[in-house]
């Protein structure tokens, strides 16, 4: 059989912004931009908003960062056919944000996800799985965001992690205050603290 | 369907994530080894899309940015099949692209090439794959723009493409390159990719019989995305 080979990737450039979240770039075009909410106003579970800032590897932060965030709902289902269970009415599971042109940060709404079926029978604890392009990254970096509230004792996945130390580069940190629950998850591309990639 | 997984991502097909002549590579490549995982449901599902999150003119991007006339340029047509490695097509799979305009001026608050904007001209558009995995764009050819690297690089005209086929584990982003340019050898990014055969596939190749006489000349562009296997074999996904 004659298989082919998967196009290259290429970075997805400083203007990604242009066809991703055209607003941003600074017009607008589209009806609906895609990917700004994930859950929708059905979702069941906690309403949580996760923020972060991506770092290069010589400290500072990455102001053309794109990412996607994709989850499941706080039963664990994912909002796919070959998952085939049901999620609420409106819940995607599917997010897309870009990082503030100043700051570099970065912010998306939820609800947070519940366990979900990994391999052989394994639990996954919650997570969430992301996706980041940007200027200078050739082939987008996936990763996981795990909560730091949760049991994430038997997770197979922060398990393969050999350097142990290294499993906290995936786990979100929780704050509560008036305006509700924000877990903070930084991504270090390069350096110290660099953050665990997955080839998936 | 039972789920199963997605072939293993050839990453000798794909740029490396360190490429010094693509200087901002530099800081922004992982040191470390990547984790490699065998696919959990967590990427073999990705987001569904509908034709009701688009509207039609969405993939005409010589008039849906129209400001009362049509954009300076090229009248080109994009149009392609998305295929997995099993030479399957891709149904119903979102294909977003944007580019810069014939002058090679991005329609963004941070270019600041003196080229200038183009009044009829966005720069975006996104379809969604037919039953058999066939795409379609009507656009102007964009132009070469120099860009910050070398102190005289400059990239070949190209149109960004993002796919996201069925998984999470198959979201892509590409560029398509336009057959016969001269700058794609010269392009530091293009050739950070590091086989000639894997370069010619973003290559868009020329096709008459699709052009449409006095109006259109058209380019072909396949995009192929991770094939998986027909079947599960001992590890199953689920524990069920
Ligand atoms: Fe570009």
């Amino acid at each position: 059989m004659e298989y082919l080979k998967e196009t290259p990737s290429q970075t997805a450039g400083p203007y990604v912004h242009i066809g991703l979240a055209p607003k941003a770039a600074g017009f607008d075009i589209f009806k609906q931009e895609l990917g700004w909410d994930i859950a929708g106003p059905n979702a069941a579970g906690e309403r949580i908003r996760v923020e972060g800032c991506v770092y290069d590897g010589t400290g500072a932060p990455v102001k053309d960062v794109l990412l996607e965030a994709w989850q499941a709902n706080a039963d664990g289902h994912y909002a796919h056919p070959e998952d085939g269970r049901d999620v609420e009415d409106g819940f995607r599971g599917w997010g897309r944000v870009i990082t503030d042109f100043d700051t570099g940060l970065w912010g998306f709404d939820t609800v947070k996800p519940g366990t979900t079926s990994g391999r052989n029978g394994t639990t996954q604890a919650p997570h969430i799985n992301l996706w980041i392009v940007a200027r200078g990254i050739n082939l987008g970096l996936n990763t996981r965001l795990y909560f730091d509230d949760c049991d994430n004792s038997a997770d197979p996945v922060l398990n393969l992690i050999e350097q142990t130390h290294r499993r906290q580069t995936l786990i979100a940190t929780r704050h509560e205050d008036s305006k509700g629950v924000t877990y903070r998850f930084d991504v270090h591309i390069q350096g110290t603290g660099e953050t665990v990639f997955l080839d998936i | 369907m039972k789920p199963a997984e997605y072939y293993m991502r050839d990453r000798q097909h794909h740029a490396p994530a360190l490429t010094p002549d693509y200087k901002t590579s530099l800081t922004r490549s992982p040191q470390y080894a990547l984790l490699s995982l065998e696919n959990s449901l967590s990427e073999i599902t990705g987001p569904v899309f509908s034709h009701n999150d688009i509207d039609p003119l969405d993939n005409d991007l010589i008039k849906n940015y129209s400001h009362g006339g049509d954009p300076i340029g090229e009248r080109i047509i994009v149009h392609g099949h998305v295929l997995d490695e099993n030479a399957q097509p891709v149904p119903n799979t979102m294909v977003e692209i944007w580019q810069a305009n014939a002058g090679g001026r991005y329609r963004h608050k941070k270019d600041t090439y003196l080229a200038p904007i183009d009044p009829n001209f966005g720069g975006c558009g996104r379809t969604m794959t037919d039953a058999d995995g066939y795409y379609y764009f009507r656009t102007v050819k964009p132009g070469a723009y120099p860009w910050r690297n070398w102190v005289n690089n400059w990239r070949p005209a190209h149109i960004h493409v993002s796919v996201f086929g069925a998984a999470f584990a198959q979201r892509l982003i590409t560029q398509l390159y336009f057959e016969g340019d001269p700058l794609i050898a010269k392009c530091p990014i293009v050739q950070t990719v590091p086989d000639a055969a894997a370069i010619e596939q973003m290559v868009a190749k020329l096709d008459m019989n699709t052009s449409i006489p006095l109006d259109s000349i058209a380019y072909r562009f396949d995009i192929v995305l991770r094939g998986r296997r027909s079947t599960l074999f001992e590890n199953r996904l689920e524990g069920n």
